[in-house]
């Protein structure tokens, strides 16, 4: 279970582009929810998901992963905790290494890491059966460089990484966002599959409200650095994309300007 | 042509370059990280080897020190940068700039000749090997041993995390890797290396001079760069491999050069046979291919 609680942070504090992105956030999900997130841009998606990975430090507020506050630790401190697949598909992996080393470098997520050899025979098995899942074929190409991979592969793989051990929470930060439809469409099956299979508790980060809605148990849209609706249950099921924005008009008695909502 | 003499003493100096090399790898390519600490740490290593040799110390512990030497100053450098967020490269040059005092400092005068003092190498001249060739030996199991050491390091836990450090350092915080602490260790160890080398060079040459790092870092590079384009750096052992290589390449293409008598060229035009080679090293690569794709290219 991770709770936020009324989390704030400025960026650029005390000069003329100070710029608040989180205004008192809060947000608790429950073991084995998934979550989706949705907001215009500057809403603050990406900030509050920064901020539970402690790529960024809240000004104030508290966070806590499975009752360890985690405020205030760095990224790699809370890693064994919160997984996570980024919006670039580059970013995930390493391209340099193969695919068995980042599979390797993930298997050890959060875990202290010795001299012993680092890709495993006792791995493989593992990892075979991961990567037959993905019917990719990759599973005869473990030796092969990451970057020989494509961007849907990659991330795809980036996916099974943050899966391969278990975690708190994992995070995916519009994970599919810079795919072409197919592939991100072949990508957000996969997320729904694993998360399903291994009861996994999510936070997926999405541009789109039809996406939004149509994975996960629960949406929640962020405006202005707050939470504005959070539905789940019977709330949620049958809602299409505009009453969304009907719910959101009523809450804030605003009007949804972004068009890349109402687009995508 | 070369004598024999010269010959194998470009390929002893090319061994020990081979350690900076080594160092040059770690920090450039692994780490992402460029560092110039090395000029600095190369004379540190020698300076101190020296003054323990002097002192009486068994060599060989006399080396062991110097490397600790080199890895501490390693670590300031890479402190400076992860702790005080000070520009890696920046930081490198300070502390190396500090070395030049300290090395002075540790030293007590700007040179120790080690003539006639027991050094690494003197055990080893009993054997029945011509003179000359008694360095190359033992360098080439000092490189050895370094070799199947980093390799082994590297297809570790912790060396794969230090890869990940330097190719995509998000995506190693986010496995739950220590960015911080991986820089330090790799550029310490980086610079552990380069004490060593410093080491070894100031016994082989007999004597330890403050000014004996100036241009290591490009000599390095040179082999570095030079080993890449004989060997494709394609997976570690390759790349270590490919250091060696290079920097024996170099020392030779060194030796050639000085000893060719038409191009009269003199000791002192070292330092500009060293940048020329190294601005080929980097550029004919690229030209080889443009050149090669205007020969080739059919279709306009």
């Amino acid at each position: 279970m991770i709770s936020a609680t009324d989390l704030r942070l400025t960026f650029g504090k005390g000069t003329p582009l100070e710029n608040p992105a989180l205004r008192g956030m809060s947000l608790t999900v429950n073991q084995g929810e998934f979550v989706t997130v949705i907001g215009s841009n500057g809403a603050g998606k990406s900030t509050f998901l920064n901020a539970l990975a402690g790529e960024v430090i809240v000004d104030s507020g508290t966070i806590v992963v499975d009752n360890l506050n985690v405020t205030k630790l760095p990224t790699h401190k809370r890693a064994d905790r919160v997984a996570r697949v980024f919006q670039d598909p580059l970013a995930g992996t390493c391209e340099g290494l193969s695919i068995e080393e980042n599979l390797s470098l993930a298997i050890k997520r959060g875990q202290r890491r010795g001299l012993s050899t680092a890709v495993k025979k006792q791995y493989m098995d593992q990892f075979r059966e991961s990567l037959s899942s993905l019917n990719l074929g990759l599973e005869n190409r473990l030796g092969d460089k990451m970057g020989l991979l494509s961007g849907g592969q990659r991330q795809a793989v980036s996916l099974l990484m943050a899966s391969l051990t278990p975690s708190a929470i994992l995070l995916l930060d519009e994970h599919t966002a810079a795919l072409d439809p197919k592939t991100g469409a072949f990508v957000l099956a996969l997320t729904t599959k694993i998360i399903e299979e291994q009861k996994l508790t999510a936070l997926m980060v999405t541009h789109s409200m039809k996406q939004a809605l149509e994975v996960g148990s629960r949406t929640v849209m962020l405006h202005q650095g707050q939470v504005v609706f959070d539905i789940a249950g019977k709330d949620r099921e049958g809602l299409e994309v505009k009453d969304l924005l009907e719910l959101f008009e009523k809450q804030r008695g605003l009007s949804v300007d972004d068009d890349s909502l109402l687009l995508s | 042509m070369l004598s024999d003499i010269a010959l194998y003493g470009a390929i002893e100096t090319g061994l020990i370059y081979g350690l900076v090399a080594f160092a040059i790898y770690l920090s450039f390519r692994v780490l992402d990280f460029p560092d110039l600490t090395v000029d600095g740490s190369f004379p540190l290593g020698a300076a101190v080897a020296a003054v323990l040799i002097i002192d009486g110390w068994d060599p060989w512990l006399a080396t062991g020190c110097a490397v600790l030497a080199g890895m501490a100053a390693g670590a300031v450098t890479a402190i400076l940068n992860v702790k005080l967020k000070i520009l890696n490269l920046l930081a490198s040059i300070l502390t190396m700039i500090a070395l030049y005092s300290v090395n002075l400092r540790v030293m007590g005068r700007p040179n120790i000749a080690l003539l006639g003092e027991d050094t690494v190498l003197t055990p080893w001249y009993s054997l029945d090997l011509p003179y000359h060739q008694v360095p190359v030996l033992l360098f080439v199991i000092v490189i050895f041993a370094s070799l199947i050491l980093l390799w082994r390091f590297m297809k570790s836990e912790t060396g794969l995390a230090m890869r990940a450090t330097g190719a995509n350092p998000r995506m190693a915080r986010a496995q739950g890797i220590a960015t911080g602490a991986m820089i330090i260790l790799g550029v310490a160890v980086s610079n552990g290396l380069v004490g060593l080398a410093g080491a070894l060079f100031a016994q082989s040459q007999g004597a330890a001079d403050v000014t004996m790092g100036v241009g290591v870092i490009v000599i390095g590079l040179a082999s570095l760069i030079g080993g890449e384009a004989v060997i494709t750096p394609s997976t570690v052992v390759r790349a270590l491999i490919a250091c060696v290589v290079g920097a024996i390449i170099y020392r030779l293409a060194i030796a050639f050069a000085l000893n060719a008598d038409f191009l009269g060229l003199q000791a002192q035009d070292l330092n500009l046979i060293t940048a020329v080679l190294v601005t080929l090293a980097i550029v004919l690569p690229g030209i080889r291919s443009s050149v090669v794709g205007k020969l080739t290219r059919k279709k306009a």
